[in-house]
C-alpha cells in the first residue's frame, strides 16, 4: 500500500490526472441530461433549432420563464405510452430471462472444459459479438422471411404446407433480441464460474449430494453475481433498444426506443424526444445505480485480496 | 473450476448455443454468393455482387470515413480509458470518486437512443452560445464514440491492474523513481495487453455504431452503419450480404490472431516466470 500513500503525497499531479476524464464525462456524459431534461419542457417550433427557448429577456429588464408541462401530461395522459413503456420492459425482461436460461449451460459449459480448449470455445462464442451488430440482425431477416431458409427448409422436408409467418412479429422480436445479447449474458457468467473451485462439488458429491442438488446448493449461489452483473448488461440497453424492433419487429411492436426516435428524426418534435428519454432514465436510473454498486463492491473486493 | 467430463446435458447445450449464433452467419456468407437478386433464392455462384460493392461510390466513401472516426475514436478513448482505469484502480476513494465510477459504468448499458439524443441536445446548446462546433459531422460523432468506447477501456484496464501485483510500482517508488517514471516504465508495460485489446474492441465499437451516429452525424457525413441500415430497412440486398462476409472474414482473422498471440505472450511469461523461480531457489 506503499503507492497509495505516495499518490496521496502527491495531491496537484494526482488531481490534474484525475480532471482529465473526469472532465471529460461531466461535459460529454452528465451535462448533457440536465439539458435533456431543459429542452422536455421546451415547446416544439418551426425554428432551427426546433423547440422554444424557457427564458425570455422582455423589455423592462424582466426575465420570462416558460415551463412546458405539457410533454409530460400527454406521455402521463395518452396510454399508448404507458402501454410502450410497460412492453418496452416486459420485452426486455423476457431478453433477459431467455439469455439467462440459454446462457448459462453455456458459460457453464465453457468453465468446466479443459483450459486449452476453454480458449478457443470462448473466443467462438464472442466472435460474433465482434462482427457488426447490425449485420448480425440483417442475417436473420435472411432466415426468417417467407421465403427465406428457414421456411425452405420446413417446405423442402414436407413439415409444413405453407410459410410460417416468423417474420415481423412477436417471434422474430424475441429470437433476435435473445441473440443479439447473448454474449453479454454469458461473459459475466463465464468470468464468475471458472474461479470457481471445482473441489467444492467433489466434496459435495463425496458427502452424498447429487448433481442437481450441488448444483442448486453451491453452483447457483456461488455465481450469483456474474447472474446480476449479466442480467443487468442485457435488461438495461435491451430497454431503449432501436434497430431490433425497427428491422425485425411487427407493425405493432410497442418499443420506446423506436417511439423516441420516431419523435426526433420523423416529427421533428424535439422536446418530446427529450421527455420520452427523460421518463426512460427515471425507469433506468434504479437498475444502473444498482449494477454500478454491484460492479463497486465487486471490483474492490478483488482488489483488496 | 477444475475439468471434469461434460454431461450430454451441457455438451448438447453448448452445442445448440454455438450452432444458434452461426447458423445466420453462415447462411449470410453463402448467399453472398448468390447470382440471384432475390437473396434467398439460390441462383447459382457468382462473385458479382463482389464486384458490384467494390463500385459502390455511396459504400466505399462511408467506408473511409467509419474507418477515419473509428482510428480517432479508438485513439482519444484508450488515452481516456487507460487514465480512468488507472485513476479507479490505483487512487480508489477521491472526492467525487463514486461519481466518477458511475459516470465509467453508465455509457456502456445506457441504452444509444439516450446517448444519441442527450449529446446532440448539448452540442446544440454549446453551438448557440459559443459558436462551437458550428456543425455536426466528423467531430460530433468522435466525441460521442469516444466517450462511449472510453468506458469499456477503462473496464478493461482496471480489472488488468487490479491483477497485477502492486510490488512492483513499490519497489520502482522505494528505488526512488518518481511517479510518472513508474507509470511509463512499470505500470504501461504491464497493462500494454489490455491497452491493445481496448484499442480493438473500441475500433470495431466505433465502426458499429449506427443509434449514436444518427444522432450526432450531418447531412456530409454518412458512415458505414447508417448507409448499411438505409439500404437493409428496405429488405434483402445480396451486396450487403457480401459487405457482411468481408466483415466477418476481417474481424475473424484479427481476433484469432490476437488471441494466438496473446496467449503465446502468456506462455512465455509463465515460462520466464517458473525459470525465474528455479534460478532464484537453486542460488
Amino acid at each position: 500500500m506503499n503507492i497509495q500513500r505516495l499518490f496521496k503525497r502527491l495531491k496537484p499531479g494526482r488531481g490534474a490526472v484525475i480532471s482529465i476524464p473526469y472532465f471529460w464525462l461531466l461535459l460529454f456524459f452528465l451535462v448533457p441530461f440536465f439539458i435533456v431534461l431543459k429542452i422536455s419542457f421546451a415547446e416544439q417550433d418551426l425554428a432551427i433549432p426546433p423547440f422554444t427557448s424557457l427564458m425570455n429577456l422582455e423589455e423592462g429588464g424582466l426575465l420570462h420563464l416558460t415551463l412546458n408541462l405539457g410533454n409530460f401530461d400527454f406521455i402521463l395522459s395518452d396510454d399508448f405510452y404507458a402501454k410502450t413503456y410497460l412492453s418496452s420492459l416486459q420485452t426486455a425482461l423476457f431478453t433477459t430471462l431467455m439469455c439467462l436460461l440459454l446462457g448459462y449451460p453455456i458459460a457453464y459449459a465453457i468453465a468446466r472444459t479443459d483450459p486449452a480448449r476453454r480458449n478457443v470455445l470462448l473466443m467462438l462464442v464472442m466472435l460474433p459479438f465482434w462482427t457488426s451488430f447490425l449485420l448480425r440482425v440483417y442475417a436473420w431477416m435472411g432466415l426468417l422471411n417467407e421465403n427465406g431458409l428457414i421456411n425452405s427448409f420446413l417446405l423442402g422436408i414436407g413439415l409444413i404446407d405453407e410459410p410460417l409467418q416468423l417474420f415481423h412479429n412477436d417471434f422474430s422480436l424475441y429470437l433476435v433480441m435473445v441473440y443479439a445479447y447473448l454474449p453479454f449474458m454469458i461473459l459475466p457468467l463465464f468470468s464468475h464460474l471458472v474461479k470457481m473451485d471445482g473441489r467444492l462439488l467433489e466434496a459435495a458429491s463425496d458427502l452424498g449430494a447429487g448433481p442437481i442438488k450441488a448444483f442448486f446448493t453451491i453452483t447457483l449461489p456461488l455465481s450469483k453475481n456474474g447472474i446480476i452483473a449479466g442480467s443487468m448488461m442485457v435488461f438495461i440497453p435491451a430497454v431503449g433498444e432501436f434497430v431490433i424492433p425497427e428491422l425485425v419487429g411487427g407493425p405493432d411492436t410497442l418499443m420506446i426506443g423506436k417511439v423516441l426516435w420516431n419523435e426526433f428524426f420523423d416529427n421533428n418534435n424535439w422536446p418530446m424526444a427529450a421527455a420520452v428519454a427523460t421518463v426512460m432514465v427515471l425507469l433506468l436510473i434504479v437498475p444502473i445505480a444498482f449494477l454500478h454498486r454491484f460492479e463497486t463492491r465487486q471490483l474492490e473486493g478483488k482488489g483488496n485480496e | 473450476m477444475n475439468n471434469q467430463k461434460l454431461s450430454p446435458f451441457l455438451k448438447g447445450m453448448l452445442l445448440l448455443g454455438l450452432l444458434f449464433l452461426y447458423i445466420p452467419i453462415v447462411s449470410l456468407i453463402v448467399y453472398s454468393f448468390n447470382d440471384s437478386k432475390l437473396v434467398t433464392v439460390w441462383g447459382g455462384f457468382s462473385t458479382k455482387w463482389y464486384a458490384s460493392l467494390f463500385q459502390n461510390e455511396q459504400i466505399i466513401s462511408a467506408v473511409e470515413l467509419s474507418v477515419q472516426i473509428a482510428l480517432a475514436s479508438a485513439t482519444a478513448a484508450v488515452t481516456l480509458g487507460t487514465i480512468a482505469g488507472f485513476v479507479l484502480a490505483r487512487f480508489k476513494r477521491f472526492p467525487g470518486s463514486s461519481l466518477f465510477a458511475g459516470m465509467m459504468t453508465a455509457p456502456m448499458v445506457m441504452p444509444e437512443v439516450i446517448t444519441g439524443l442527450s449529446m446532440l441536445l448539448l452540442f446544440i446548446s454549446m453551438q448557440q452560445l459559443i459558436g462551437v462546433p458550428a456543425e455536426r459531422g466528423f467531430f460530433t460523432i468522435w466525441v460521442g464514440h469516444t466517450t462511449l468506447c472510453m468506458a469499456y477501456v477503462s473496464v478493461v484496464v482496471r480489472s488488468r491492474l487490479l491483477e497485477i501485483d502492486q510490488s512492483l510500482e513499490d519497489a520502482a517508488m522505494d528505488l526512488g523513481a518518481r511517479p510518472l517514471k513508474i507509470f511509463f516504465v512499470i505500470t504501461l508495460p504491464l497493462v500494454a495487453q489490455a491497452i491493445a485489446s481496448g484499442f480493438l474492441l473500441s475500433v470495431t465499437l466505433s465502426l458499429d455504431d449506427l443509434v449514436m451516429t444518427a444522432f450526432l452525424s450531418g447531412p456530409g457525413s454518412t458512415t458505414l452503419p447508417q448507409v448499411i441500415f438505409s439500404k437493409v430497412r428496405l429488405g434483402l440486398n445480396p451486396e450487403i450480404n457480401a459487405l457482411a462476409s468481408i466483415t466477418v472474414l476481417v474481424v475473424g482473422v484479427l481476433v484469432i490472431v490476437a488471441n494466438y498471440l496473446m496467449l503465446n505472450s502468456q506462455r512465455k511469461r509463465e515460462r520466464a516466470l517458473a525459470a525465474a523461480m528455479r534460478e532464484s531457489s537453486a542460488s
